[in-house]
């Protein structure tokens, strides 16, 4: 890979899916992208990248951004999310919306479904306080590769050792030879589509708590900064947003704060000049609730 | 720091264990079946014990029914990591008091993330 093809692969993945790629990560594109130059017979780097510079190959171009965005994910990765969606978001969304009792979640960077399964059993735990809620989980992602394994269910036993406390493996996985699949229950609380966050998300309507995690580490400050603006209009006013641990919202966005001591957690800054009643109210008359339903 | 008590009948995967262990601050004791290991623990009852199934003499199982039966035995967190990995297996150990389980092939990662889920790092 000569020094232009690495500076055309990093403008590729820039405008494309908003991948910043420094210098420093020629590593990482020669493991992401070895396997696709082998299997799609181009055999070297050089071949896949000056077959990207002559285009029209859409099947490569997906295949190679989606390589290049992938992470690798566990299950309640981090841990400290999932307490926080347990113990702060879930009590004080039960509360607030005890009316009409629906829930809307969406994970943003949903990969390979660990995530948004973490929360359905998160859910399920919690079963006993939420009798006649409506929840459903929406996970997004760039690739639909890892959302067509999301969807699947199916990990490896490996996947399902990392972080999965073996009680919830038992309650909520069947064995399937040498893989593990979520049960149907859980899978069916789960929605998926493919999405990439640079595009107009607005059509997907309100969420209640979105967990955006590790994904905006990828983008430059500017389109950092667009993202959350457009988050914050995804979200009411005493909505959530969940970052990563290592993210922030600061010096990038004025429409979210911290949550005092909860890491990763922020809400939305009250707008100066809210003009009418309380947030909930404001989502009904806005048809939020019409959103909800598909 | 914790003592883990790590019983298998395998010498490589004890050293595997120990070498993993050691960098999470345990320090380590071994024990090659059951019955050595129900010995060790009625000299010194560890904070953990990381623990085969099948072993010659006395097996895992068996180990940890007559461990919590002793006096004091309720107290060592018990992971089991074995090859044996199908639902009745994990659901029989859980019932005889195991807090956690992990299935062979295990990497250091595996490990960490189990015992870190019963609290112990």
């Amino acid at each position: 890979m000569t020094p232009g093809e690495f500076e055309f692969l990093k403008n590729f993945l820039k405008t494309r899916s908003g991948l910043v790629l420094s210098n420093d990560k020629q590593y990482l594109v020669e493991s992401r992208l070895l396997p696709i130059a082998r299997s799609s017979k181009l055999e070297t780097l050089s071949a896949v990248i000056q077959t990207l510079q002559r285009s029209g190959n859409r099947a490569l171009e997906t295949d190679v951004i989606e390589a290049m965005t992938t992470n690798e994910s566990f299950f309640f990765r981090d841990k400290t999310p999932f307490d926080n969606f347990r113990d702060t978001m879930l009590p004080a969304l039960l509360q607030s919306r005890s009316n009409f009792k629906q829930l809307k979640i969406w994970c943003a960077a949903a990969s390979s479904g660990q995530e948004p399964y973490s929360l359905a059993m998160c859910l399920k735990e919690e079963a006993a306080k939420m009798g006649g809620w409506r929840t459903r989980i929406l996970g997004t992602d760039l690739s639909l590769e890892v959302l067509e394994k999301a969807k699947a269910g199916l990990y490896s036993q490996f996947e399902v050792q990392r972080g999965l406390p073996i009680q919830l493996l038992l309650k909520y996985f069947e064995q399937k030879g040498d893989m593990w699949q979520i049960g149907a229950p859980m899978r069916s609380m789960i929605e998926w589509k493919k999405l990439n966050l640079l595009e107009n998300f607005a059509h997907l309507g309100e969420f209640d708590i979105v967990f955006c995690r590790n994904v905006l580490i990828y983008f430059d400050q500017a389109t950092k900064s667009e993202i959350l603006a457009r988050l914050a209009k995804s979200l009411p006013e005493d909505g959530y947003l969940v970052l990563g641990a290592a993210e922030t919202v600061v010096g990038l966005t004025d429409a979210f704060k911290p949550v005092p001591g909860k890491r990763g957690l922020f809400q939305k800054k009250p707008a100066v000049h809210a003009a009418t009643g309380p947030g909930a109210s404001t989502r009904f008359a806005a048809g939020g609730v019409a959103g909800l339903r598909r | 720091m914790k003592q883990c008590l790590v019983v298998d009948d395998s010498s490589v995967i004890r050293k595997v264990a120990r070498r993993i262990l050691e960098d999470l601050q345990f320090e380590i004791t071994e024990a090659e079946d059951g019955q050595q290991a129900l010995d060790e623990c009625r000299k010194t009852m560890p904070d953990a014990i990381l623990l085969d199934w099948n072993m010659p003499v006395m097996d895992g199982l068996e180990f940890l029914t007559s461990l919590r039966a002793e006096e004091g035995g309720e107290s060592p967190i018990v992971v089991f990591c074995t090859t044996e990995n199908d639902v009745a297996h994990i659901a029989r150990a859980i019932r005889a008091g195991a807090n956690e389980y992990i299935m062979k092939p295990f990497d250091r990662e595996i490990v960490e993330a189990k015992f870190q889920e019963v609290g112990l790092i």
